[in-house]
């Protein structure tokens, strides 16, 4: 896509299609030829392994809307039905949903990447906006489809996140309705959601294309975050990447294949299989754990709108990331102590996702009692919560601008082949292994 | 040193094995994607396919004492309209008196019902031409007259004028007593 193609027609045909839709050009320019730094570490799978969780869900939830019926009276049993008398039914089923578990393991794996690998850095801020954006996407499009079964969690998930919007000064209550389609959530609320979550992962892919067209201008970044200087930095996508990508497809089928097969309910919640009923909420009401982390937010902050904004802020912070990290230097190996900065990051993700599973007011440490601090005592989520969180945005809007102007970082290479070769040696032997086979 | 890594280039085939291991890996490789992929390519296929209890569905019991002579009730029976018919004393005869004629699926009225019971007529209410719901004591026959492409089947279901190639299919069944019937 990046200007000069080295695509040369082989057959009659493919010279008649070229003059008139060059689609054999563009795929071959794309996926063949396409030049790609050669020191790409398994991290940068994950784009590819991506795209097949994708088309997964695509291919599986067609084939589930065949059989489900998105009306309040028989969401459940439809979903029920597909379990027991579809045939395969449970396969294709449980694929599609530990699917969108495995879908946001790969997301996140590819979103830290990028944050430790300074991969939404000059020039590739709008390829990293699009990421952002198929991001949103997929937790709109995984809460709706969280919703369709209508279970207990379902039901009142669905509750709570329409009612997000309830927290917009003035305008607040009627979103709410509008979205409902009525005074709560009921069968219109469902047949929309299932409408939208058809809809969704069409516009997702969409993206997708955007975002690999985005990435196709300046080219993939790398490990050590040095400009592709010369040929001799690049191989061809085909066949280095394919099949490194493919390999590492490989390895995460086998493990999406470990919880499809002996775990298919272990990322799900039990209070799920209880039909909906709108007359009661369950004890423990929790989002699916790709969602944990957001929910602590939420949940960490005493005040309706603010925690509200402070949960679609903390999405919002990723959307303007491009221009909160001030440093010149790419790749955090090179980085030390932003590399430190990044590792306790990480954790907070961790321990906020890990507080989002728990209730507000459970104790952190088992017994130990302290004291009242504010509104909560201090050994309990809610205060742990606020830690994370607190560093969650210092990270963005503190650590990053600051860090990228006083910190020193280490020395970076000439090119991408600088680090491999060894001293003195001539740069075009080491530096061209894809010419000795 | 540069010369001797050149030289080192070896051509994949300069062994001599043709196809050497490399060759094998690629096949193997290419087999496992292949085959991986044809065997989840039929659950997709295959649910499609009526569901267990689509499936458990497929009999029916039906009470003839609902049918007076000479009438016909319609039931769904798979998703599809099943003929009862009572017939009458008239209407037999008629269809045996044409087990000569020139018949386009030649089948006698005999084998058209169970034996001895030759007033009880069960057929499958679709038109053999394409499927459309012949209506009862239409057409030229005094049996069924499909009103889609003019088909006209007589008082056996037999197809005696129109564009359908076979007569009213018979389904399995069987009489469970005297006035009670299971289909499927």
């Amino acid at each position: 896509m990046s200007g000069h193609s080295n695509y040369e027609p082989k057959t009659g045909f493919e010279r008649w299609l070229d003059t008139r839709l060059p689609i054999v050009r563009l795929a071959y320019d794309s996926v063949i030829d396409f030049p790609t730094p050669k020191n790409l570490n398994y991290w940068w799978t994950f784009g590819g392994i991506l795209a097949v969780c994708l088309g997964i869900q695509i291919v599986t939830g067609i084939v589930l809307a065949m059989h489900y019926v998105p009306h309040v009276d028989h969401a459940f049993n439809s979903v029920e039905r597909i379990m027991r008398d579809v045939n395969y039914g449970w396969l294709v089923r449980y694929m599609h949903s530990n699917g969108a578990s495995m879908f946001f393991i790969a997301v996140y794996i590819h979103m830290f990447r990028g944050l430790y690998y300074g991969s939404y850095k000059a020039p590739r801020e709008v390829l990293w906006i699009l990421g952002c954006v198929i991001y949103l996407l997929m937790m709109a499009t995984a809460f709706m489809g969280y919703v369709l079964p209508w279970g207990q969690m379902s039901f009142h998930g669905a509750v709570v996140i329409t009612n997000l919007f309830g927290a917009l000064p003035l305008v607040g209550e009627s979103i709410t309705t509008w979205l409902w389609g009525g005074f709560a959530v009921d069968n219109p609320t469902l047949n929309r959601f299932f409408s939208l979550h058809f809809l969704l992962p069409f516009m997702i892919a969409g993206v997708v294309i955007l975002h690999i067209w985005a990435l196709h201008v300046p080219g993939n970044g790398n490990p050590t975050g040095v400009n592709v200087k010369s040929k001799e930095d690049t191989v061809p996508f085909h066949p280095y990447y394919t099949v490194k990508d493919g390999f590492a497809i490989s390895v995460f089928l086998l493990m999406f294949a470990v919880f499809v097969f002996f775990q298919p309910n272990a990322l799900g919640d039990a209070v799920n299989y209880v039909p909906a009923n709108p007359l009661v909420t369950p004890a423990h009401i929790v989002p699916e754990w790709y969602f944990l982390p957001f929910y602590a937010i939420l949940r960490a902050v005493p005040d309706k709108l603010a925690g509200v904004l402070l949960m679609f802020g903390a999405i919002a912070m990723l959307f303007v990331l491009p221009w909160l990290d001030t440093s010149k230097v790419r790749s955090m190996r090179y980085r030390p102590t932003a590399k430190l900065y990044f590792g306790i990051f990480v954790l907070a993700c961790l321990v906020l996702g890990y507080c989002g599973g728990r209730l507000p007011d459970d104790h952190v440490i088992g017994n130990l009692s302290t004291f009242q601090l504010l509104d909560a005592d201090l050994n309990s989520m809610v205060w742990l919560s606020r830690v994370a969180a607190a560093y969650y945005f210092a990270y963005f809007l503190v650590v990053l601008p600051i860090l990228g102007l006083t910190e020193t970082p280490l020395p970076q290479p000439e090119s991408i082949s600088a680090p491999v070769l060894p001293a003195n040696a001539p740069a075009g032997a080491a530096a061209s292994p894809e010419k000795r086979g | 040193m540069a010369d001797t890594v050149v030289g080192a280039n070896p051509d994949p085939h300069a062994s001599g094995e043709d196809p050497n291991r490399r060759d094998f890996i690629h096949i193997a490789a290419a087999v496992m994607a292949v085959g991986a992929v044809g065997a989840l390519a039929w659950p997709f296929i295959d649910q499609m396919n009526p569901a267990g209890d689509t499936l458990a569905l497929a009999s029916v019991e039906f009470d003839l004492t609902k049918v007076e002579a000479g009438q016909q009730v319609t039931i769904k029976w798979r998703g599809k309209p099943l003929f009862i018919r009572n017939r009458t004393g008239k209407e037999i005869a008629e269809a045996i008196k044409d087990d000569t004629a020139d018949l386009r699926d030649p089948q006698t009225d005999e084998e058209r019902h169970k034996p001895g019971k030759a007033q009880w007529l069960i057929l499958i209410g679709t038109c053999t031409h394409l499927g459309c719901v012949p209506t009862f004591g239409g057409g030229d026959y005094g049996g069924w007259f499909c009103p889609c492409h003019g088909s006209h089947y007589d008082t056996s279901g037999r197809i005696r004028k129109g564009p359908a190639p076979k007569n009213l299919a018979v389904p399995d069944y069987a009489f469970l007593s005297d006035t009670k019937v299971k289909v499927g």
